[in-house]
C-alpha cells in the first residue's frame, strides 16, 4: 500500500527538480566565483545527489547503519561540494533520520529516556566543540581524519560482537543514583527483560570523544553509541540500538546549530539529500520486513572502505 | 505482563510532541524547497551559479556570496534561498521544544537530577543555536 505513494512522491520530485531548470534564476552572483570545468548544468548534482541518497537510505536500512555514516564519505569523495557543505548536510541528514525514528522508539519505550539524558548532555556538549574544530581545520587535515575514522568504523563493523543482553552482575553506584535501569517487552519470546547498566563514568567519558567526532565529521554516530552502550555499560542490544537512534537527534542539534549558524548549510544539498534518504529508508524498511540479504552488510562495509580510502588519499593529496 | 509495561510519562511526553514537530519540520523543508525550485520567488545566490561556489570553503563562500550567517537569513527570508532555512531550524529546534515540554513533569515527579539535567540540555542546545560560537577560518 505504501509503494505507491513513495514511488509517487520520488517521481513528483525528480520532475520538481528537473522542471525548475527552466524557472531558474540567471542573475549573476554579486562576486566573482571560482570556476568549475564542469559542463553539467546545475540541477544536475542535486538530481544525481536525490538519486544516490535514496539508494544510499535503502542500502542503510538492509546494512544497519545510519544514513550519516554513508553520506559524508560517498558525498564529499565523489561529488563537487566541499567537505564543510557535505558535513553539515550529513548532519542532517543524520538529525533527521533521528527525529523520523525518535517518537516511536520512545512511545513503544524501546529508547530509554533516563539513559539517554546523560549521555546526550556530555555527547552534544562535545559535538558542539567538535563541529567547530571541523569548521575551523582545513579540508584536506578533515578529509584525512575523516578517512582514517572510516576506515575505523568498518574494523569496528568487521570484528565488534553483539549482545543481546549482556550480563551485569551489579549496576554501579552512579547509574543506581539515577536510577537508568529498565524493562522492556521483547515480543519475539514473549519475555519481559530486566535491565540495568554498569561502568557508567567509563560509558560517559567515552561520549566526550563519540561527540567531538559526530560534530567533526556530521556521521552521525550510531556506529560507536551502540558498542558503548551494549559492550561497555551493558544495556540490551535492542535498548542499545533504539537509544543510540534517539541520541543522535540530540547530539546532531547541537552539531547542526553550528553548521547552520556558521554558514554551512546548502538547501540545495539538505534538501534533496534529506528526502532522498527518507523515502529511501521508507522502501529500505518495506524490503527488509520481506528479507534480509545478508550480503548488504558486506556490501555496505565495502561501500564505507572505498569511500574511507578516498577520503584518506584525497586528504594526503594522492587522490584528488 | 508485556502489555502492562508502559513507557513513562515524559517519555511519551517527548515522543508526541517530536513527532508532530518532526512532521511539521518536514513539511516546511519540502514545501520551501519546492517553492525554491519553481522559482516564484527571488534568490539570493541564482541556482545557476551554485556550481561555481558549492565547491568552496564555507569561509569563502560566504565572502563571494555575501550571504549572512548565524541567524541573519531571518531578514532574508524573502529570497527562496533563504526561506529553507525556516524548515531546517524548525527541525534543529524541535529537540529544545521536547525537552522544555518534559522539564515540568520531571520536577512535578521530584526527579529533580533529571529536571536539571534536562534544563542544563535546553541551555547547551540553546547556546548552540544562539550563533553566539564563531568557528575560525581556514
Amino acid at each position: 500500500m505504501i509503494r505507491r505513494p513513495i514511488v509517487f512522491l520520488f517521481i513528483v520530485f525528480l520532475t520538481v527538480l528537473i522542471a525548475s531548470a527552466a524557472f531558474c534564476s540567471t542573475e549573476p552572483v554579486t562576486a566573482p566565483a571560482a570556476p568549475t570545468g564542469s559542463t553539467m548544468p546545475w540541477w544536475g548534482w542535486p538530481l544525481i545527489l536525490f538519486i544516490v541518497t535514496f539508494l544510499l537510505g535503502i542500502v542503510a536500512v538492509l546494512g544497519g547503519v545510519g544514513g550519516g555514516v554513508l553520506f559524508v564519505p560517498i558525498i564529499g569523495g565523489f561529488f563537487p561540494f566541499h567537505i564543510d557543505f557535505v558535513r553539515g548536510a550529513g548532519l542532517l541528514v543524520a538529525l533527521a533520520g533521528a527525529l523520523a525514528a525518535g517518537p516511536g522508539l520512545l512511545k513503544k519505550g524501546m529508547a530509554d529516556l533516563r539513559l539517554a539524558l546523560p549521555v546526550a548532555l556530555i555527547a552534544s556538549s562535545c559535538a558542539i566543540v567538535g563541529a567547530m574544530l571541523g569548521l575551523a581545520l582545513p579540508a584536506h587535515i578533515v578529509n584525512t581524519a575523516l578517512g582514517g575514522t572510516i576506515l575505523g568504523i568498518v574494523a569496528i563493523m568487521l570484528m565488534a560482537k553483539k549482545s543481546e543482553y549482556p550480563e551485569v552482575k551489579q549496576a554501579d553506584a552512579l547509574s543506581t543514583a539515577l536510577r537508568i535501569n529498565g524493562i522492556y517487552h521483547e515480543p519475539s519470546t514473549g519475555q519481559d527483560i530486566n535491565w540495568k547498566i554498569h561502568r557508567t563514568p567509563q560509558g560517559l567519558a567515552t561520549f566526550v570523544l563519540i561527540g567531538v567526532m559526530a560534530g567533526m565529521f556530521g556521521l552521525g554516530a550510531g556506529w560507536a553509541n551502540v558498542p558503548v552502550l551494549n559492550l561497555m555499560m551493558g544495556a540490551p542490544l535492542k535498548v542499545s540500538v533504539a537509544t543510540s537512534k534517539f541520541l543522535l537527534s540530540i547530539t546532531d542539534t547541537s552539531a547542526a546549530w553550528i553548521y547552520v549558524n556558521n554558514g554551512a548549510v546548502l538547501p540545495m544539498l539538505v534538501a534533496p539529500s534529506i528526502i532522498g534518504i527518507m523515502l529511501g529508508s521508507i522502501v529500505g524498511v518495506r524490503i527488509l520486513a520481506k528479507t534480509k540479504p545478508a550480503a548488504v552488510r558486506y556490501i555496505v562495509i565495502a561501500m564505507l572502505l572505498f569511500a574511507g580510502s578516498r577520503a584518506l588519499l584525497k586528504g594526503l593529496g594522492i587522490w584528488n | 505482563m508485556g502489555k502492562d509495561i508502559k513507557a513513562t510519562e515524559e517519555q511519551i511526553a517527548y515522543g508526541k510532541l517530536l513527532d508532530v514537530g518532526m512532521k511539521a519540520g518536514l513539511l516546511m523543508l519540502v514545501v520551501t524547497f519546492v517553492i525554491y525550485l519553481l522559482g516564484i520567488m527571488p534568490v539570493h545566490v541564482p541556482v545557476n551559479d551554485l556550481p561555481k561556489v558549492w565547491g568552496l570553503s564555507v569561509h569563502k563562500y560566504l565572502e563571494v556570496t555575501g550571504a549572512p550567517h548565524g541567524w541573519g537569513w531571518l531578514v532574508m527570508i524573502g529570497k527562496a534561498d533563504f526561506l529553507n532555512f525556516i524548515g531546517i531550524a524548525f527541525l534543529s529546534g524541535v529537540t529544545i521544544l521536547c525537552y522544555l515540554r518534559i522539564i515540568p513533569i520531571l520536577f512535578s515527579k521530584k526527579d529533580t537530577i533529571y529536571g536539571v539535567l534536562a534544563i542544563v540540555e535546553v541551555l547547551v542546545l540553546v547556546l548552540a543555536a544562539s550563533g553566539i560560537l564563531k568557528s575560525g577560518g581556514h
